[in-house]
């Protein structure tokens, strides 16, 4: 399946996209669509364990991801 | 009506953000307002640019309001957060909130300021007076955005 990963602010400058398309086998893992994001060029400069969101809520890595799913990078948050 | 929870692009009125939460049976309204610092971590700061997951920042502001409503017995409160460029004293965050009690309205207002910096995916990016930008994190870590 195709999973689009929305990308911000520090994490976005760092994979040098606001999205990235990653192909992943059907019911992946949150903890596996990291695994897959560790080949992309720029990765190294993300911690080991950034946050994800799923359909705009904080995720745990065992959370399993769908097609058509709304998947993000939660950056450390610096609001207020 | 003013949505309880919004991101806005344009300038902060406080006064409109007491008309929010005006209510007769309120003898307590406090209004916090976040602004833009000039020095942060020693550093000159000439402004900031403030950048969001919208969709989901929305959804979490809605529900901290919803939750601090529930925790503090008071449905008077507002907040609204700035999106894009600011400069130094401009105020990026406001938060209204009118109760019957002041201890229960300082309580409701400090529980949205913390969670807002806690869960809410918005993130800035400090310009400082030497040119250069990045992306602070509150966590201590080196900026993912900076250069190695």
């Amino acid at each position: 399946m195709t999973v689009t990963l929305l990308l911000f602010a520090s994490y976005a400058d760092a994979l040098g996209a606001s999205s990235l398309d990653m192909e992943l086998p059907s019911e992946s893992t949150v903890g596996e669509l990291l695994d897959a994001i560790r080949s992309r060029p720029g990765a190294e400069r993300l911690p080991p364990k950034p946050l994800v969101a799923v359909n705009q809520a904080y995720a745990a890595l065992d959370s399993v991801v769908r097609e058509g799913d709304e998947v993000a990078l939660i950056p450390p948050v610096a609001g207020g | 009506m003013t949505p309880l929870a919004s991101l806005v692009r344009a300038p902060i009125d406080p006064t409109a953000m007491i008309r929010i939460v005006a209510n007769p049976g309120n003898g307590a309204v406090l209004l916090f307002l976040g602004a833009v610092r000039q020095v942060n971590d020693g550093r000159d700061v000439t402004g900031i640019d403030y950048a969001a997951y919208e969709r989901m920042a929305q959804r979490e502001l809605d529900a901290i309001v919803a939750e601090a409503s529930e925790k503090f017995g008071s449905t008077d409160v507002a907040v609204q957060h700035r999106l894009g460029e600011l400069g130094v004293e401009d105020v990026s965050v406001a938060i209204a909130v009118g109760h019957p009690h002041r201890d229960e309205a300082y309580s409701l207002s400090r529980f949205v300021i913390e969670e807002l910096k806690r869960r809410v995916p918005i993130w800035k990016r400090e310009h400082y007076l030497d040119g250069t930008r990045e992306w602070v994190d509150p966590t201590g870590r080196a900026s993912a955005g900076a250069p190695s």
